[in-house]
């Protein structure tokens, strides 16, 4: 498979999870507030501001605003072009490398993605948006589930279905660890947390439905929610499909479908970083990760995500790759500027 | 005949009514079963049909919009539709056509003897711009130059079949042709069925073998690719698309890396062989070592690769110099020249700035004619003399005193006519145009029909999609 296009297909499946996560987490929240009678300014500003920073975008954030609340954090990660990270550019990425790869993806897949870029930038987007916000994150979902959907059931398991894979845990498995940081404020730095007020257990609970993780955790534990419990199920659960370790567990098998080398042993740098720690997560309990303080290990496990694609990128992309890509898009107009018909 | 009721010829050549309105035989049965649909269930096709194309990213982009806004390329639902016999005078004159070009190519590549003969001037050759004076002596595979050509045709006022351009680089729109022809059996099955319409879906097949028969000597299952300047440029759907069809892997510039003369594609498991390249990169693009040095679109050592035989390129460099239009003028003599033939398909009436007596009736007669940059296409560089304001017609004048060589004219042909949809107004006659796909291999192959563009503004001759063009399924029906 060409490199290039073994990167578009990574990226294609990294922004369409991106879309699909960010939807959550801003319906989840705006929902959540409704559950609030009154809140100050400050209070919400309170609630917003993690969101705001739990994507690095604080800076610019607040270059554009000058406070954060549900329509400013709603307006920047919905419909802002000019943020990278807002649900129309990330669409509009996934589609972009989409289109690069168009004729190794399948039409159903193609046709979807695309109709849901066309959905975000009409008109029509933003009627439904202002009729019903939870409409719109509702399309959203549904959109990235057929998609999923569609990846699953008409994708041959070769190469670029890995990559894929790859793109979409890695991704994953990083948005749930910025949605569990959204409340680390409200926990010590160090230390198992004790029992927390009615307002922390609704953050608490926002924070599963972020994940998708409701329904499952009750199944689990009942209607108590608490940090602990929740905090355990988000990152060290075997078995639920958003947890960080199910989903390195799921890239560790995907980066050794791509290299034909079996589990406990490593060939590059990829595999060695994600089997150690796969086996770390596996080794650990929740409580050692609280007395160690629960923001500082959800950094070292974004870096380490990072220090895993970096590995990946290292050996089946860039390795035989260069860039050059603004001069590039600038001629391929050019060209035809001057020879439009032919 | 419900919808097209009332559809009248008026005094232009039209594809489907004579000129006292009768509806011309070989549309009788298309229009008996078309008018069984009516308003509204036309309305609806359409909207389907649009839709369609927009869900299936068929478009175009808009150059010089900073959103990268993508358009649809107007579909129009009415079929334009060839008799057979039509098609077979069509096909013949085509083919004869490319031959002449080919053999053409290989003459001013190597003897010139055209050139000592005086047929065409030397000057003209010499002086074209994509004329490539480096490939001179170079054998191209099998010794064919063009193997993909896209030549425009349109009819005059008499219905005369004319040449109007050959596009010898790397002409797009086939695509539409296959795309069209699903949209039209998805809409109207039926009529289809009962018309009798010959099949396109050939072509990429066709295509494919064509350009595995130029593989360089010695290799026995060729890799063959798509070079595309990439998803920025407006053909892209076009490249992905055809990529598909023929199952071969699309490539850009970066893709590729030449390494002691070989082509080569970075793979995620390293560099795989790349034995032939159906570009759609123009020469000046190809290689920054030979052509454009700034270039990022090619690969370096792309040329010297081609020039040792181990890589082989479709259509091959140089085939520009055909699409002069200078030298266009001289193709009637091209065909005489190397194949002792008449031409089948006459060109336009043109005359050549650069001679004296014709440049002359061109500065007297600038209002009537239609003037042509020798090296622009795409509907651009170009003066329509009897739509021209005053101010235009002393610009180009000035354009054509300071430099004959790059200036043609020929009289205004009007275009023949077809009926398409035109919201409130119903249906109404509008100009078109036929770009049929020929491919030069083992033997000539030229898809049944071709690309029939149609220019949707009221009275405009215009049918490129950058200037409000749309197109139209062609049909061409078993004898």
């Amino acid at each position: 498979m060409l490199s290039r296009v073994a990167n578009s297909l990574y990226w294609m499946s990294r922004y369409i999870e991106r879309a699909d996560n960010v939807a959550r987490i801003l319906d989840v929240n705006l929902q959540l507030l409704l559950d609030y009678r009154r809140l100050d300014d400050e209070h919400l500003a309170r609630h917003w501001t993690p969101i705001v920073q739990s994507t690095g975008d604080e800076e610019d954030f607040f270059e554009k605003y000058e406070e954060a609340n549900g329509r400013t954090v709603t307006e920047y990660f919905v419909f802002r072009r000019d943020n990278p990270n807002s649900i129309v550019s990330s669409i509009a990425q996934a589609r972009e490398n989409a289109r690069m790869v168009r004729d190794q993806i399948t039409i159903e897949m193609w046709e979807e993605i695309n109709r849901i870029h066309l959905l975000v930038r009409s008109e029509r987007a933003k009627d439904i948006w202002a009729s019903s916000p939870a409409e719109f994150f509702h399309e959203i979902r549904a959109s990235s589930c057929d998609l999923q959907g569609l990846i699953d059931s008409t994708i041959p398991r070769n190469e670029g279905w890995y990559f894929i894979m790859a793109g979409k845990y890695i991704e994953r498995a990083d948005k749930t660890t910025r949605i569990l940081d959204l409340r680390h404020e409200n926990l010590p730095e160090k230390g198992v947390p004790v029992l927390v007020n009615q307002t922390d257990a609704l953050e608490w609970s926002a924070v599963l439905r972020s994940c998708s993780a409701w329904d499952a955790y009750r199944h689990i534990h009942g209607v108590d929610v608490g940090p602990r419990r929740v905090t355990e199920l988000l990152i060290l659960s075997p078995e639920f499909p958003r947890s960080v370790r199910f989903c390195v567990g799921e890239l560790d098998s995907v980066l050794r479908a791509l290299s034909g080398v079996p589990s406990g042993r490593f060939w590059n740098d990829a595999e060695k970083l994600s089997g150690r720690l796969l086996s770390e997560l596996r080794f650990s309990e929740i409580d050692d990760i609280f007395e160690s303080g629960l923001h500082q290990y959800l950094d070292y496990l974004q870096l380490q995500l990072n220090d895993i694609g970096e590995a990946l990128f290292d050996i089946y992309i860039y390795h035989p790759f260069h860039e050059g890509f603004s001069d590039q898009q600038q001629q391929q107009q050019q060209q035809a500027l001057s020879d439009p018909e032919k | 005949m419900s919808l097209l009721n009332n559809y009248a010829s008026e005094d232009f050549f039209d594809e489907m009514v004579s000129r006292s309105s009768d509806v011309r035989g070989h549309y009788q049965r298309f229009v008996d079963r078309f008018g069984m649909v009516d308003r509204e269930e036309f309305e609806s096709k359409r909207r389907a049909v649009d839709l369609a194309f927009l869900r299936q990213g068929i478009t175009f982009n808009v150059y010089g919009d900073s959103q990268g806004t993508e358009r649809i390329f107007p579909f129009d639902l009415i079929p334009r539709i060839i008799p057979a016999n039509e098609w077979e005078h069509l096909e013949r004159g085509l083919e004869q056509r490319i031959t002449a070009l080919n053999l053409f190519l290989h003459d001013v590549y190597h003897e010139q003897r055209i050139m000592k003969d005086n047929v065409v001037p030397p000057f003209y050759i010499l002086s074209a711009k994509h004329f490539r004076r480096e490939f001179v002596n170079f054998r191209v595979p099998k010794d064919i130059y063009v193997h993909i050509c896209g030549t425009d045709l349109i009819r005059d006022n008499d219905g005369t079949y004319l040449v109007l351009e050959d596009n010898c680089r790397s002409p797009s729109g086939v695509s539409y042709v296959l795309e069209n022809r699903r949209a039209m059996k998805r809409s109207f099955p039926g009529i289809f069925e009962s018309v009798g319409v010959r099949p396109v879906d050939s072509y990429s097949t066709d295509l494919l073998k064509t350009l595995q028969y130029i593989a360089p000597a010695g290799v026995a299952d060729p890799t063959v690719v798509l070079l595309t300047p990439g998803a920025y440029n407006s053909a892209y759907f076009e490249h992905t698309y055809l990529a598909r069809q023929m199952g071969i892997e699309i490539v850009e510039g970066r893709d590729l890396v030449v390494k002691d003369a070989h082509v080569y594609m970075r793979t995620t498991h390293g560099l795989e062989p790349v034995h032939v390249i159906y570009r759609r990169v123009d020469d000046d693009f190809l290689d920054p070592t030979v052509f454009r040095k700034d270039s990022v679109l090619g690969a370096a050592g792309l040329i010297n690769a081609y020039r040792e035989g181990n890589v082989s390129l479709a259509n091959s460099i140089g085939t520009g110099v055909a699409d002069d239009k200078v030298v266009y003028y001289f193709l009637p003599r091209i065909i005489k020249y190397y194949l002792d033939q008449e031409p089948i398909l006459p060109n336009v009436p043109t005359y050549l700035a650069s001679e004296e007596e014709d440049k002359k009736y061109i500065l007297e007669h600038l209002p009537e004619l239609v003037v042509k940059a020798a090296n622009e296409s795409g509907g651009y560089g170009m003066l329509m003399g009897p739509r021209a304001s005053k101010e235009e017609i002393e610009k180009f004048r000035g354009l054509i005193e300071a430099d004959p060589r790059n200036y043609i004219a020929q009289p205004m042909i009007s275009l023949s006519r077809h009926p398409t949809f035109c919201e409130e107004a119903g249906f109404e006659g509008r100009h078109v145009d036929l770009r049929p796909f020929i491919l030069y291999g083992e033997r000539t192959t030229i898809v049944p029909g071709g690309l029939t563009r149609v220019a949707l503004n009221k009275g405009s001759l215009v049918v490129n999609s950058s200037q409000g063009g749309g197109s139209k399924d062609t049909w061409v029906l078993y004898d």
